[in-house]
Parts: C-alpha cells; sequence; structure tokens
C-alpha cells in the first residue's frame, strides 16, 4: 500500500534531500514506523511519548490529522501525507 | 425582486447544485453565491451588521471616522456602508493587495493606509491597532473580534443555507475571521446536530495568503475550535486549480480563496463517495475573480499563474 508523504525541509536531512519519499501502513502510526527503519531517526521526529510532536502539523489529503484521530488516523492506497514544522506554538 | 435600497438588497443569494463536480448524484456539491451581494462580497454580510450595532450602541453617529484592518473585501463592503450612511472610512491594507481591490476601496471614498507586505494580514491588523490608540475617537469595528460578524451569518447565512438545504450536511467555508465558520457553523449545528462544519485556511509558509492562518500565531477573537468539525490546510497551487476547475467545469468565476474552499469541500465529498455516505455539501464562494483579473490567476497554465502569484494577497 503506497502512501505518498512530503519531507519538510528541517527533516530532508534523514532522507536523503528527498522531498517526497513512499511509505506503507494502515494508520498513521504504522506509516511513520514504516518510515522510521527505512530513515533512521525520523520516527523520533514526528511522535514523542506516542502522540504527534506537538510543533509537527501533519496533514492527510490536506485534512489535519489532529481532526480525524491523530497517530491512528486510517490511511488507504494513493493516500498523500504532507508533514510540516509548526511555527509560532503550532497547536492551540 | 424590487427593494427600497441597495442595503436592502443584501443576502438572499443563490445556492447553486454542482453537477459536473459532485461525485455522484447521492454526494453532492452546493455553491453559495455570496458575490451576488451590493459590493460583491460575503463581507457585506459583516460591515452592515458590525454598523448597525454599532449605531444601535450609540458608537457611531453621522461624521464619525470608522478604521478597519482589512485586506480588501471588509474594506470595501465598510466603504460602501459608510458613504450611504455618512461616516469616513479609514483602511489599514498590506502593501501587496490587488491593484483592483485599492481601485474599488477609493471608488467608495475610503482612505487607504498600507502595512508592510512581509508582515501579511497580522502586520495590518497589528498597525490598525496602533492607529486606533492614536485616535481614540476613531471607531474600529475589528472584525476580528465583533460578534456582529458572527452574528450576521448566525442570523441570515446558516438560515438561508438551511432553507435551500434541509438535508445539508456538511458546511465548509474559509477560515479569515472565522465570523462566516462560527456564525453559520453554530445555527447549522443547532438546526442539525449531526452537520460537519469544515475550515479550509491556507498552508503556512505560503507566500499568498491573506486567509488568516491560525499557526502564525494570531487567534481571532471570534474563533471557537469547538465549532469545527475539521479543518483543511490548502496550498496554493491547489487553491487555483479549483478555482481553475470551478470555472472551466461548472462556469462560475470565482475569487482564489473560493478555492481553497473548494478543495476542502472535494476533499469531503471524496471521503463521503468512499465510505458510501450521502452528502450535501455546501461551501461559500466569497466573492467572484473580478478583482483578482491583474493578478494573472486565470491566464496561461496552472504554473504560470503560481508564479505571478506568488508573494500576492488573495484573499
Amino acid at each position: 500500500m503506497a502512501i505518498e508523504v512530503r519531507i519538510p525541509t528541517i527533516l530532508r536531512n534523514l532522507t536523503d534531500d528527498a522531498k517526497v519519499v513512499e511509505g506503507s501502513g494502515a494508520t498513521l502510526e504504522e506509516l511513520f514506523t514504516d518510515l522510521d527503519g527505512r530513515y533512521p531517526g525520523i520516527g523520533e521526529r514526528l511522535v514523542e511519548d506516542g502522540k504527534l510532536r506537538r510543533f509537527i502539523n501533519v496533514y492527510l489529503n490536506d485534512e489535519d490529522v489532529r481532526f480525524v484521530g491523530g497517530l491512528k488516523a486510517e490511511l488507504s492506497d494513493g493516500d498523500s501525507v504532507t508533514v510540516l514544522p509548526a511555527v509560532a506554538g503550532g497547536s492551540r | 425582486m424590487r427593494y427600497d435600497s441597495l442595503l436592502d438588497s443584501l443576502g438572499g443569494t443563490p445556492l447553486v447544485g454542482l453537477p459536473s463536480l459532485s461525485p455522484s448524484p447521492r454526494v453532492r456539491l452546493w455553491a453559495k453565491l455570496e458575490d451576488r451581494n451590493p459590493t460583491g462580497s460575503i463581507k457585506d454580510r459583516t460591515a452592515f451588521f458590525m454598523i448597525e450595532q454599532a449605531e444601535k450602541d450609540g458608537l457611531l453617529s453621522p461624521g464619525c471616522t470608522i478604521l478597519e484592518p482589512t485586506s480588501g473585501n471588509t474594506g470595501i463592503s465598510l466603504a460602501m456602508v459608510a458613504k450611504l450612511r455618512g461616516y469616513r472610512m479609514v483602511c489599514v491594507m498590506p502593501e501587496n493587495t490587488s491593484a483592483e481591490r485599492r481601485q474599488l476601496l477609493a471608488m467608495w471614498g475610503a482612505e487607504v493606509h498600507y502595512s508592510e507586505a512581509a508582515g501579511g494580514s497580522n502586520e495590518a491588523v497589528r498597525v490598525a491597532k496602533e492607529m486606533a490608540k492614536e485616535n481614540p475617537d476613531w471607531v474600529m469595528l475589528y472584525q476580528y473580534g465583533n460578534p456582529a460578524n458572527a452574528r450576521a451569518h448566525y442570523e441570515t447565512t446558516g438560515p438561508e443555507i438551511l432553507a435551500d438545504l434541509p438535508g445539508i450536511t456538511h458546511f465548509v467555508a474559509g477560515l479569515g475571521t472565522t465570523g462566516t465558520l462560527m456564525g453559520a457553523g453554530r445555527y447549522l449545528r443547532e438546526q442539525r446536530p449531526d452537520v460537519r462544519i469544515v475550515a479550509a485556511e491556507p498552508r503556512y509558509g505560503e507566500l499568498v495568503y491573506g486567509l488568516r492562518n491560525l499557526d502564525e500565531g494570531f487567534v481571532p477573537e471570534l474563533y471557537d475550535e469547538s465549532v469545527l468539525t475539521t479543518r483543511f490546510s490548502v496550498p496554493a497551487e491547489a487553491a487555483l486549480r479549483r478555482t481553475r476547475e470551478l470555472l472551466d467545469r461548472e462556469g462560475i468565476f470565482a475569487g482564489i480563496s473560493t478555492g481553497g474552499a473548494l478543495h476542502a469541500a472535494m476533499g469531503v465529498a471524496a471521503k463521503a463517495e468512499k465510505a458510501g455516505e450521502r452528502a450535501d455539501i455546501a461551501f461559500v464562494i466569497a466573492d467572484a475573480g473580478w478583482k483578482y483579473l491583474s493578478t494573472g490567476a486565470y491566464e496561461g497554465t496552472l504554473e504560470e499563474a503560481e508564479d505571478r502569484l506568488d508573494g500576492q494577497l488573495w484573499a
């Protein structure tokens, strides 16, 4: 199951400068675990104590994942995930 | 239809189906044509309600000066109402808004003060607040925190949509002052507890913004996240692409922030279709495209238009 993942500039040192990578997983959590297997270290930059890091925004097909289950958000083939750093405190 | 004056014709805008962009007969998109208001945008409702309330509260009397930070539409609406009611109008807007807006504001007699482009709408708000301090007799209606802004949509936009679309399942609008989503959203939720209220905001980091992005650190006083079911973050490229699709597929010539709302509406439509659910999704066409012609948004390829729009405000 291929999911397209857009990586922000600040994390591209972990993806060999790739802007877009592919991953797989039935949930966002599984996707991040899969990515961490191939790009070691990326997982801890995204997740902390089993939750999305506060200063990271993640969008599933442009929808803020915090409104659709966070790390438990369900993914399907062809979905697009965008990771962006949040500025000025990020989440409210 | 006959009205006693232009202001009396406010609202009552059409809700039109989008048969070509709707995924199926069970999942339908509906556009609320807010460009059919007196000055051509949804902000006429906001301006009229805020001025009426200020008059009732005794804050405004003929000859008063109204001050407002605005990237365009609210200023144009306020300038029109101010002109008819005998007030002087001063706007603060970012210097990178389109030429048409400046001309329109001047046409309706508003004075324009510019704030730095780099600070976007947030900077315009800051400058306006400073000017208000220096001129204590001026009245800042302040659309971001004025309950009459949300009330305009609670009393008019929301009821109009429900009357036209009793089976509404989703309401989608751009997140700027948050007035539309808070006002119409609350009304619709009261009447249809299961309705989903969906916000479309421009993605942070995009140079084109105008619809306020909450992640920039400014949260309008009107904003109450509990009203929203979900939020979409719309890249400038997607907003532009959807604006073009609306024109190509449905013949609707809308402004660019409307492309952002359509993108979110198409997102929830795709989810409903996939889940096999029935959906009637209403979204807001905030204004028409006239004011953005000079930005080049409607000419050439999408890539060319994107380059031309870089650094300009589109909402």
